[in-house]
């Protein structure tokens, strides 16, 4: 595996470097290039796409109708994303274009901070005042202390203009508020993290162990559509959940577990495998360290010890332990997504990649791929300057095996309680809803409120544009070029994302944001281009394809350099951890001071009277992104909570009443949510979506449906290790009146 | 010729890509929708079953609704596919009332409207909209006079129910279980 795959990186870094020639060979006139696809009347026409409605980026084409307008968007047919077919948030991503409450035009603040009245301003004056106050802050602070949050495939564009700036203190919530610890966890395990999207061989595994995941309500497109087709073939599915999530339902084995306790699980999993001998021994034996250490240190965790902790019988532990092996090395213990939980997460994904390595799945049919990207060269620019310090510096000795941004250390640093020497001062933000999207509200607003200049950008006025100082709109992704996609899967492929119409409103892309501040920045050098299509076509032309090319085809894919989707049978990789092997037992972990193997913690327990708040994800939103999208709305306005009918009884709640909650720390939800009374959920537990009762009357859909789990999210359990930020060990209970204190709006 | 839908509940998720792929195909306005998805739950936790169903006009052999239509509005077309002529109809609901699926609805428009088995595709050799997007591809449009079509092939190899079979209209779209 080293010799392929280290040498294909080195190759590709290379390329890059080489290629570095100065001017693009070709140039077009801004726009120019999009005139083809002003649709014609009379015929329908389309354009091709990849989907920005969630971080599955599924390819597809946007059709206009016979007057020109957007009409419907549907997949690629070549595209491994999308295998054609969009979930419904894609298929309903003409509402993010639609959408009458967009933003329109640059918004400036009118008078003090908070003060949340807005005046229209001219792109020119909010370039030229955001200029200003970055020079300004840059001087008096260093240009490091200007923090960007991003998300998504506009967020690139800021975070090479905050790099050419000299600030990389960028971080996104999908690190510390999704997938960091997993990805961790996998490193130090297999030494590589799993990437977008997980290379997972669900299409032929025999075995799908779902724990981290609910597949089928996060619509994880590829994954969704590979699991369907592997019930055809007559997989086992086990799925571990305490609430009866569509997955569980078409499990064969569905283990309702007691929250909290999915690591005593793993682990008697683990004593199971290990001591009936049920674990691959080639596999175990030749490629993996530390069996026996780990055979010493799981005699603990019995399936009996177990049951009084997870509430799983032993029996039923040992019957899918052997399903597992059954299929082995076909077999998939499915490392989620979502990861940050209860502030043990990379641990608890640690036992999640150990028990794969038992079962010998990482790099085998029906288990762990190895993917393989296309090889696409950066398009040539200056380097970018060094900058002093860097978000790690905040915080020192902090997450040590964090490898991306965490966005909780830059609130630390910005936080007016924060006593280091690395200060955050001014925040960009695009396209990521911070109240939201990280937990504990309350210091994110405090964080904010102790910054000198605040800029947001984002298409829809969510909450944290009422933070801003000046607000940018952006264009929807039906009306901007961006980034090739290029993603890591089992060929190599690329996918083109182009206007399917010019931007409503004043909106703009980000990329044109980005150019027009650096040249203001005397940047202009970093942005040498006037159109990105300019920037698309040199890069593609490097690996023997075109602008208009892929314009006809949208997605492209390429043949795998080496015959290695697989190991080889026999072969004995060399794996990037510090063992060259994959390590049960983590040197670096030890080093570091953690548990080198996972431990059992028991974590918090509600207090009578209170339940666990679970919360999940929906098929047609993502995030608190979609609440607004007509479309979708159309299909789910309001999230509702969840309830068992032995609580309901107990409390005299009835369906469809609507309550509050209030958390084990006092809050109170702003928004009532309605009840839902079903045998679906554990007495211990309730369930809610995340992502609605949204607080901005702007949103004229969203405003006041449902309720805002993050609210009730105050204690925050930080995994030590990767910086995520545990967020499953709050606890709710009901008010069935009104509370006292004033709806905030 | 005998158009006809088979969906497997085994697979289907519940997602209602099939009803927005159907409101953004057919132009259905906002807050109305040719098809829908239920959901039934039965058992007590930790014993329970949980089945999603993706529902629309039945297109039935046995038409209540052409038969109660004064206007002609409402009928059949080749294949069997149940349709509505909205510069007939008159709005008069009877068709609404008598359909045992609720599969009917008023636009805002005046005239009713429901599922058309999207025949201005099959016109053109798609499916419809809604198999044609499922995620689950848990849906099999076809002719049930052709064995060799893939609704034929499914409803032969495995279980199946149709709903509501006591209001004697003959459905035909097949539950496969
Ligand atoms: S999974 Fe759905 S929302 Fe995500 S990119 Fe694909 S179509 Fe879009
Ligand atoms: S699109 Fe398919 S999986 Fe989704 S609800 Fe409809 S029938 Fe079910
Ligand atoms: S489902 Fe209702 S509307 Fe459709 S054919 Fe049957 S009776 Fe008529």
């Amino acid at each position: 595996m080293k010799t392929t795959r280290r040498d294909f990186i080195k190759i590709s870094s290379l390329g890059a470097g080489t290629i570095a020639l100065g001017t693009p060979a070709i140039k077009f006139l801004a726009g120019a290039d999009d005139s083809e696809n002003k649709g014609k009347s009379g015929a329908v026409t389309r354009t091709p796409n990849y989907c920005e409605v969630c971080f599955w980026n599924c390819a597809g084409w946007v059709y206009k109708n016979e007057e020109g307008k957007i009409w419907k968007i549907i997949g690629n047919e070549d595209d491994p994303h999308s295998y054609g077919r969009f979930c419904p948030r894609g298929t309903g991503g003409v509402g993010m274009y639609y959408d009458e409450d967009r933003l329109k035009t640059p918004l400036m603040r009118v008078g003090e901070p908070g003060n949340q009245t807005y005046k229209e301003i001219s792109w020119d004056e909010a370039f030229e005042h955001i200029a200003g106050k970055m020079k300004e802050i840059g001087g008096k602070y260093g240009n490091e202390s200007i923090a960007l949050f991003k998300h998504g495939s506009s967020g690139k564009h800021f975070g090479k203009l905050m790099s050419a700036f000299g600030s990389t203190n960028q971080a996104g919530p999908a690190y510390a508020q999704c997938k960091g610890p997993r990805e961790e966890a996998f490193a130090l395990t297999f030494g590589e993290p799993l990437h977008s999207p997980e290379p997972l061989d669900i299409r032929d595994t025999k075995c799908l162990v779902l724990i981290g995941s609910h597949l089928g309500e996060n619509m994880h497109n590829g994954q969704v559509q590979e699991m369907s087709e592997a019930i055809d073939k007559g997989v086992t599915v086990i799925t571990v959940d305490p609430r009866l999530s569509t997955a569980a339902s078409k499990s064969k084995f569905w283990l309702p577990i007691k929250p909290a306790t999915d690591t005593a699980l793993l682990l008697a999993w683990i004593n199971v495998i290990i001591n009936e001998e049920l674990y691959d021994k080639e596999y175990v034996d030749k490629l993996t360290i530390g069996l026996d250490k780990l055979k010493d240190h799981v005699q603990q965790y019995t399936p009996e010890w177990a049951y009084g902790i997870t509430t799983i019988e032993p029996s039923q532990i040992r019957a899918t332990a052997k399903a597992m092996a059954d299929a082995s090395p076909s077999v998939i213990v499915h490392p989620g997504r979502h990861a940050t939980w209860y502030g043990d997460d990379t641990q608890r994904i640690r036992a999640i990649a150990i028990l794969n390595a038992l079962l010998g799945s990482y790099g085998r049919r029906g288990g762990f791929y190895l993917p393989t990207k296309a090889k696409l060269p950066g398009f040539p620019s200056e380097k970018n300057p060094n900058p002093a310090w860097s978000w790690r510096d905040i915080e020192p000795e902090k997450y040590p095996f964090a490898s991306d941004g965490v966005t909780n250390l830059l609130v630390d640093g910005s936080h007016p309680d924060y006593k280091g020497k690395h200060s955050i001062k001014a925040w960009f933000v695009i396209g990521t809803n911070l109240p939201v999207s990280i937990p504990n509200t309350k210091r994110t607003v405090e964080a904010m409120d102790n910054q000198e200049f605040i800029v947001v950008i984002d298409t829809m006025p969510t909450e944290i544009t009422g933070y801003a100082d000046i607000v940018l709109p952006e264009c929807t992704y039906l009306e901007r070029y961006d980034d090739i996609r290029v993603s890591p899967h089992r060929e190599p492929n690329i996918a083109l994302r182009m206007p399917a119409a010019e931007p409503k409103y004043e909106s703009k892309p980000a990329w044109w944001m980005a150019k027009e501040l650096a040249k203001r920045l005397g940047l202009d050098a970093y942005f040498n281009f006037e159109n990105y299509s300019e920037v698309l076509d040199w890069q593609l032309k490097q690996i023997g394809s075109s602008l208009e090319e892929m314009k006809k085809i949208g997605v492209k894919k390429f043949e795998r350099e080496f015959d290695d989707l697989y190991f080889a049978p026999g072969e004995i990789p060399e794996f990037f951890t510090g063992s060259g092997k994959i390590e049960l037992y983590s040197s670096e972990l030890a080093a570091y001071g953690f548990d080198p193997m996972p431990v059992y913690k028991p974590l918090p327990e509600p207090e009578a009277g209170f339940y666990r708040l679970i919360y999940g994800r929906a098929p047609m939103h993502t995030f608190s992104r979609t609440a607004n999208n007509p479309n979708l709305t159309d299909l789910m306005k309001e999230n509702s909570v969840w309830i068992n009918p032995k609580v309901a009884k107990e409390w005299d709640l009835k369906n469809d009443q609507k309550i509050w909650l209030k958390n084990q720390d006092g809050a109170i939800s702003s928004f009532p949510i309605k009840v839902r009374v079903t045998e679906r959920i554990r007495w211990d537990s309730v369930y809610m979506v995340h992502g609605f009762g949204h607080k901005d009357k702007r949103l004229s859909r969203a405003f006041g449906h449902g309720l805002m789990d993050t609210e009730m999210i105050t204690n925050v359990l930080i995994d030590k290790e990767s910086g995520g930020t545990g967020m499953r060990s709050n606890f709710v209970t009901f008010l069935t009146e009104k509370p006292e204190k004033e709806v905030q709006s | 010729m005998r158009y006809a839908m088979a969906i497997d509940t085994l697979k289907c998720v519940g997602c209602s890509d099939c009803v927005v792929a159907c409101q953004t195909e057919n132009n259905v306005p906002h807050g109305y929708a040719r098809d829908w998805i239920t959901e039934t739950v039965d058992g007590v936790y930790p014993s329970l079953e949980l089945e999603f169903r993706s529902e629309r006009c039945n297109h039935c052999d046995n038409t209540p609704c052409v038969r109660t239509c004064p206007t002609g509005a409402s009928h059949i077309i080749e294949g069997g596919i149940v349709k509505v002529t909205p510069g007939k109809c008159i709005g008069c609901g009877a068709c609404i009332q008598s359909c045992p699926y609720d599969a009917r609805f008023s636009s805002p428009e005046g005239w009713v409207d429901k599922c058309t088995f999207c025949d201005h595709r099959i016109a053109n050799g798609q499916d419809p909209a809604c198999v044609e997007v499922c995620p689950t591809h848990c849906m099999y449009f076809g002719d049930l006079d052709d064995k060799n079509s893939n609704v034929s092939k499914v409803i032969a190899n495995r279980k199946w129910k149709v709903l509501a079979p006591e209001a004697g209209t003959d459905p035909q779209i097949f539950y496969l279980i």
